[in-house]
């Protein structure tokens, strides 16, 4: 008889640190969340009222006119990122890999710089230099002679969530470049020269070549941004306040979650719709992640050199 | 092992607390940001000379966050010793919850009347929890400059008041009136709340809210909505993504001649202006119409209920209830109108301009801080949003009303 394989102490030893800490951080606080979404106050007692919380934040008409709205700007938001956002990062990472371009170093750090920035930084300077009053912007627009297509973006409705996602893109940019020069540059030499062997050069063997072999990179961005995105409150709060104006057209999931939870001005916070709010961001996230992860990672053609 | 280091961190923890036992140290929660220096300066070393053995510490939130912030460390138990109140239900449900102490036994409170007591009082006026502080007035504070080299007079009446508006466009020079809507809070409470009480008759109306016999969609609680739409065409280029610093420096630059203001400006505007300042009360329809003013009882000092230090944090309360208090408080921040019921003389002539309208108008409070905030969706945030619709033109005042009297129908139920 084979002498039992030993205990393999090291997993369990190696693990524990990362495990300890996320279910002390993350996990606990995750269902601690869950839970306080199916209780409501009676008075001064706290009681369990089961789905009653979700009733009525999908049921009374004005919870979810507030809800409706915040995840329809929310995936706005989020489109600007994927069609804005994404395929820039892209085009910079490919001219960055491009051996012919010089001072790369110094563009690949001048526009990965305002990732690291913070976001109270990110948003007084932009709304300092949109200002209508004090701005830049309206003075160089005026320098061209195109000053009349200035607008107080923020404070329009029908901008001002745009121009901030395009702040948001401004600043996070630097990481789909980032990731997908790492993904370009994995790409063996030898592949690029059969191409190049085979009669393909420029655009055509960006678009057979390198492109399907970044696809799982490009994947990884997206839910990266859709996680991000979902999540964003900061942005929003430090440039147009809780209340998210100009009448709620700036209001996102997050900042709805703001205003309930801790209250603002003389609303009082709600900490069980808070919870029921922050419980269906959850969710959305999960479906969102899950859609890719089932949906489109297990389809993604991977290449082995 | 783990209980020797156990104990040496606890008996570490007592000795730190020995060394400091000497002195008790208070702390005050805040919003009122801009008076950290007139707190640190002037009012604690006061306090701290009469009470050796008491220190002082000012701390305060960024206004628009201080509720939010005040309720989180409330709950968790690592708020200051000393609250700042909100007037009216904030502060109630603070008291309600029990994170107030009553303070009604206080000595000093004797210093004040019951309607300066009354915005933090339970609705029977049995307990009080907060030491009243201060009042806030409304009005428009102007550009005395201005107005003398347009020849302007100052405006009494609503139709002198748009007339001057119109000769300060005329001219050029000036915008007419600094206001934006990005803050949102300025249009309901510079805006809606400071021209209101001449429509809604003050007290008048505001109580009859309450009790559910005037509606929101009346004519004299939409038409402060539709002078705020006519304010549109006054104020400057891209006023939509103006902010409230914005419109301070704006005037304060003399760039604007007008600013609809809340007394708690003074003090910053003598800093910054280098022009000569007035102000008038909002304008009344026609001349000799009794004029009423937004006199609002803001600013208040509670005890928290789980403070260790409650004696000497009961010491600084009866310090801040006294004359003494008043007089220091009233002069260095002019603009915040002492309650105390002992009269305090004040040297600043912009803010006896403002005072002096409690002489010949009617007072009344901001119209949607009693009891109609209570609810789900919240008036007063609703109103913030209402106000600056309008002003932006995205929302025609007879829907904003219907919208805020739809909302507080949802749930008050004398309005239902």
């Amino acid at each position: 008889m084979a002498a039992r394989k030993p205990v393999r102490w090291h997993i369990g030893v190696f693990l524990a640190p990362a495990v300890l800490v996320y279910t002390a951080i993350m996990i606990i606080p995750l269902f601690g969340t869950l839970n306080l979404s199916l209780y409501n106050l009676d008075g001064q007692n706290r009681i369990f009222v089961g789905l009653a919380n979700f009733v009525t934040l999908f049921g009374d008409p004005r919870w979810s006119g507030a809800f409706w709205n915040a995840l329809y700007n929310n995936f706005w938001f989020f489109l600007i990122h994927m069609i804005v956002q994404n395929p820039i990062g892209i085009l910079l990472a490919a001219l960055l890999s491009s051996p012919k371009l010089r001072m790369s170093a110094f563009y690949r750090t001048a526009i990965f710089i305002p990732t690291i920035l913070s976001f109270v930084i990110v948003g007084f300077v932009w709304k300092l230099i949109l200002s209508p009053i004090w701005g830049i912007a309206p003075g160089m627009l005026d320098a061209v002679g195109l000053k009349a297509l200035f607008a107080p973006w923020l404070g329009k409705e029908e901008y001002a969530l745009t121009t901030l996602a395009l702040i948001s893109v401004w600043q996070f940019v630097g990481i789909p470049m980032m990731l997908i020069y790492a993904a370009l540059l994995s790409i063996p030499d030898d592949v690029i020269e059969a191409a190049e062997m085979d009669g393909l050069g420029g655009w055509a063997q960006f678009w057979k070549i390198k492109l399907p072999l970044i696809l799982p990179s490009i994947g990884i961005i997206s839910i990266l941004t859709f996680v991000g995105n979902f999540n964003a409150f900061d942005l929003i709060y430090v440039a147009q306040g809780a209340l998210a104006g100009p009448d709620f057209s700036t209001d996102i999931l997050g900042t709805f979650l703001y205003r309930t939870f801790f209250g603002f001005q003389l609303q009082l916070g709600d900490p069980h719709m808070g919870a029921a709010i922050a419980t269906a961001m959850f969710g959305i996230i999960l479906v969102g992640v899950c859609l890719y992860l089932f949906g489109i990672q297990t389809r993604l053609r991977r290449y082995q050199f | 092992m783990t209980k020797t280091f156990r104990f040496a961190l606890l008996a570490s923890t007592l000795l730190g607390g020995a060394a400091s036992a000497q002195d008790v140290t208070l702390t005050i929660e805040s919003w009122r940001n801009d008076d950290l220096t007139i707190w640190q300066d002037t009012l604690i070393p006061a306090f701290e000379a009469q009470n050796p053995g008491i220190k002082v510490v000012f701390a305060p939130t960024a206004p628009a966050e201080y509720n939010a912030a005040l309720n989180s460390k409330l709950a968790a138990g690592s708020a200051g010793d000393l609250i700042t109140c909100r007037p009216f239900d904030a502060s109630l449900e603070l008291y309600n919850q029990g994170h107030l102490a009553d303070l009604t036994n206080l000595a000093s409170m004797a210093n004040f009347s019951p309607v300066a007591k009354s915005a933090w009082q339970t609705d029977d006026g049995a307990a009080t929890f907060c030491v009243p502080m201060a009042s806030v007035i409304h009005g428009f504070i102007y550009n005395k400059d201005a107005f003398d080299a347009l020849g302007l007079a100052v405006p009494t009446t609503n139709a002198e008041f748009y007339a001057a508006l119109d000769a300060i466009k005329a001219d050029g020079t000036y915008i007419p009136m600094a206001m934006g809507t990005n803050d949102q809070w300025e249009a309901a409470t510079m805006g809606y709340n400071n021209i209101g009480p001449n429509y809604w008759k003050g007290e008048e109306g505001r109580l009859a809210l309450i009790k559910g016999e005037q509606k929101l969609t009346d004519p004299a609680w939409v038409a402060p909505f539709e002078e705020l739409a006519r304010w549109k065409d006054y104020l400057g280029d891209g006023f939509e993504a103006q902010t409230y610093p914005d419109s301070q420096n704006l005037f304060t630059l003399g760039r604007a001649a007008i600013y609809p203001a809340g007394s708690w400006e003074i003090a910053g505007f003598n800093a910054q202006a280098t022009f000569a300042m007035g102000a008038f009360p909002p304008p009344v329809a026609a001349a000799g119409d009794t004029c009423y003013i937004s006199d609002h009882t803001d600013i208040a000092i509670g005890l928290n209920a789980k403070s260790p230090n409650a004696e000497a944090a009961t010491k600084f309360l009866e310090w801040v209830g006294s004359a003494e208090f008043a007089t220091m408080y009233a002069n260095a921040l002019p603009g915040f109108f002492s309650l105390n019921s002992t009269p305090v003389e004040m040297q600043d002539p912009l803010a006896q301009e403002f005072v002096s309208w409690r002489g010949k108008c009617q007072s009344t409070i901001r119209s949607t801080y009693q009891i109609l905030s209570r609810g789900t969706p919240n008036l007063e945030n609703e109103t913030w949003n209402a106000s600056a619709n309008v002003i932006r033109g995205s929302e025609t005042p007879a829907d904003a009303a219907k919208r805020l009297q739809d909302g507080l129908a949802s749930w008050y139920d004398p309005q239902k």
